[in-house]
């Protein structure tokens, strides 16, 4: 069915353009500026060489895991800062669980699961019944959550750090979910053939450097994937759109407001608990400090990536690829031998140039003035 | 014909605040009931206590005859009562599609997942919008570039394709322009054709003159009385909207109709 345009004030617009004028162009442009930017200064540094590439890797993807929670939320039309505290958090009891209390590590890793999602229940719920808006109410969590933390931690072992999980997640049935490398037999096999470099002395000789696809990049896309088409294909993904966009008129419709951002609360406390999870696999350790800032780096991920604060706008495409600039710029910075402390300038400057451009988007898109 | 809907004596208390002290209303299928009032007359909360948002203090509300009692408003539209607020009517940074379908998208399974069905949603939506004379760009064009009058008929539709068998609109021209109202006139006179009893809040008396059946007046919580399309003249019912003699002396000296 085509229907003449009888209205001579609008516009027609080409393909080309409607095409582009998207909520991630921001998102898109920004991460091609940045690659371009570092393949001119830090080409020769190994950044684009097969190790280099899974560096950055690997730190976009735990940028783009909680970076995801963070925009269904804030999609949802709420904020929560307290996924930083919660990384912290779900670590520590892992530890204490499986190191102090003698649990398997599996039982410990989902009793923390358990834990942070009622935690994300309970912010949720603080939400709707007092009617306090999300920031205060988990910036209170925040505070709440890392005390605890760091009093949980004191209190069973006299220090903030607990290690000695790496030999307990040894035979571990979950663990290896979270700390684990994927595909090793097809890096072995690249490496056999010549394609890929392998260790030439020391102990692992002959062995690959890169010897699998880290879990934790298997969770990023696996939640990019899965909440992008929970968002853009179903019901449910409509009525996170409506809670966030104006929820008494989605109330008056009969879209269950309240649960949809309680839903919603509960899955940034879950990617919070798999990028905690995966870190102390990692590392062997949990820290009471883990995840310090996280919830402003998850926030910035999801800005740059054409969300609307106020809710009821974003995509999480946008969102992932802005966990994709965080992680080129923080190591390319380190690749070039920049000073480190140049990525917050960095950074900044790409978030207020990035929302700038979002903006203009947005109104072209919806007819904002 | 038999009413659709009977409000009989429906009064209204707010702690010591009586809103509504004793308003009778009906409306019949196919006709466009006006309720007009001035600001604070009790238009509103009357018609929240329509649409299931308010429980009367007292009073009956009879549906097709039989005594109803909405606990929530998805009694009330289930009771095919569809209420278009003013300003709460859409979702601007959406699209239409997702605005028309919003609360009750079509659903299509693929395995054991359930995926909107766009197609079909995008196609219905943009039949509908043409029913009602509004040619969209794209089904996925938001909502934010409709003018409001558009808006308010997306609104409309929406309800009328979900079996609204009664259509209560909260003041749907007073921020419109003369062309837009003009639009969503004519829009509730299609609407009325097909058989819906329209309930049309408004306090401009001109608006109300151009479409209604029927008229009822609010003053003070109270019903005024009801007339009918040529028993009374726009002057009477603005008189009774604002309530008595010193309007008309303010009226005179303005020279004409406000």
């Amino acid at each position: 069915m085509t229907i003449a345009a009888d209205d001579e004030r609008l516009k027609s617009r080409s393909r080309l353009r409607s095409a582009l004028v998207r909520p991630e162009l921001g998102s898109i442009c920004g991460a091609i500026l940045v690659f371009v930017f570092f393949f001119a200064i830090a080409r020769d540094s190994g950044m684009f060489g097969l190790q280099g590439v899974m560096n950055w890797t690997v730190v976009s993807a735990q940028f783009a895991i909680i970076a995801v929670g963070a925009c269904l939320l804030m999609i949802a039309g709420e904020f929560d800062l307290s996924v930083g505290s919660m990384i912290g958090f779900s670590g520590i009891v892992i530890a204490i669980l499986s190191v102090q209390w003698g649990w398997p590590v599996w039982s410990a890793i989902l009793v923390a699961f358990l834990v942070a999602i009622a935690i994300g229940a309970l912010n949720g719920l603080l939400v709707i019944r007092t009617g306090l808006p999300s920031f205060i109410v988990t910036l209170g969590s925040l505070y709440v959550l890392r005390g605890l933390t760091i009093w949980l931690s004191i209190l069973t072992t006299q220090q903030t750090i607990i290690g000695g999980i790496a030999p307990l997640a040894e035979g571990d049935w979950l663990a290896p979910l979270f700390g684990g490398k994927a595909f090793s037999g097809l890096f072995v096999w690249l490496a056999e053939n010549g394609w890929t470099e392998t260790y030439t002395r020391g102990t692992r000789t002959g062995q690959p450097i890169i010897d699998g696809i880290p879990m934790v990049v298997l969770w990023a896309l696996g939640l990019i994937i899965v909440a992008h088409i929970v968002l853009t294909r179903t019901r449910f993904g409509n009525w996170i759109f409506a809670s966030g966009g104006d929820a008494q008129a989605a109330r008056y419709v009969g879209v269950p407001v309240a649960r949809v951002k309680i839903l919603m609360f509960m899955t940034t406390a879950f990617c919070a608990t798999v990028f905690a999870t995966s870190q102390v696999m990692e590392f062997g350790s949990a820290a009471a400090d883990r995840g310090l800032l996280k919830e402003f780096e998850a926030i910035i991920c999801v800005v740059i990536g054409g969300a609307l604060l106020t809710g009821g706008y974003g995509s999480i495409v946008g969102a992932a690829l802005g966990a994709l600039i965080f992680g080129v710029v923080q190591q390319g910075l380190f690749f070039a031998q920049a000073e480190s402390s140049l990525f917050r300038v960095f950074l900044g400057t790409i978030l207020i140039l990035a929302v700038v451009f979002n903006t203009y988007i947005r109104r072209a898109i919806t007819g904002e003035r | 014909m038999s009413p659709l809907i009977e409000m009989k004596n429906i009064e209204k208390h707010f702690g010591p605040v009586i809103a509504l002290n004793g308003v009778s209303f009906d409306v019949r299928p196919g006709e466009c009931h006006c309720l007009l009032g001035d600001n604070g007359a009790g238009k509103s909360t009357f018609i929240k206590t329509m649409a299931g948002v308010h429980k009367p203090t007292k009073g009956e509300i009879l549906i097709g005859g039989e005594p109803m009692s909405f606990q929530n408003p998805r009694d009330a539209m289930g009771a095919g009562i569809a209420t278009v607020y003013q300003d709460l009517a859409m979702i601007p940074l959406m699209s239409v599609t997702r605005n028309f379908w919003m609360g009750r998208e079509p659903v299509r399974k693929v395995g054991p997942f359930r995926f909107i069905d766009f197609r079909l949603a995008n196609q219905v939506t943009m039949d509908e919008m043409q029913r009602m004379g509004i040619n969209l760009r794209a089904p996925t064009q938001a909502v934010g570039t409709l003018s409001g009058g558009e808006r308010q008929t997306v609104a409309i539709a929406r309800a009328v394709y979900f079996g609204a068998k009664v259509l209560i609109l909260d003041e749907p021209t007073s921020a419109l322009g003369v062309r837009q109202t003009a639009n969503v006139l004519s829009t509730i006179d299609r609407v009325r054709k097909s058989g819906v009893g329209v309930v049309f809040i408004t306090h401009n008396v001109r608006h109300a003159m151009a479409i209604g059946d029927r008229f009822t007046v609010l003053n003070r919580g109270q019903t005024l009385g009801t007339a009918k399309r040529g028993e009374i003249k726009p002057e009477e019912l603005q008189d009774m909207m604002a309530g008595g003699q010193d309007m008309a002396e303010l009226e005179g000296s303005l020279g004409g109709t406000v």
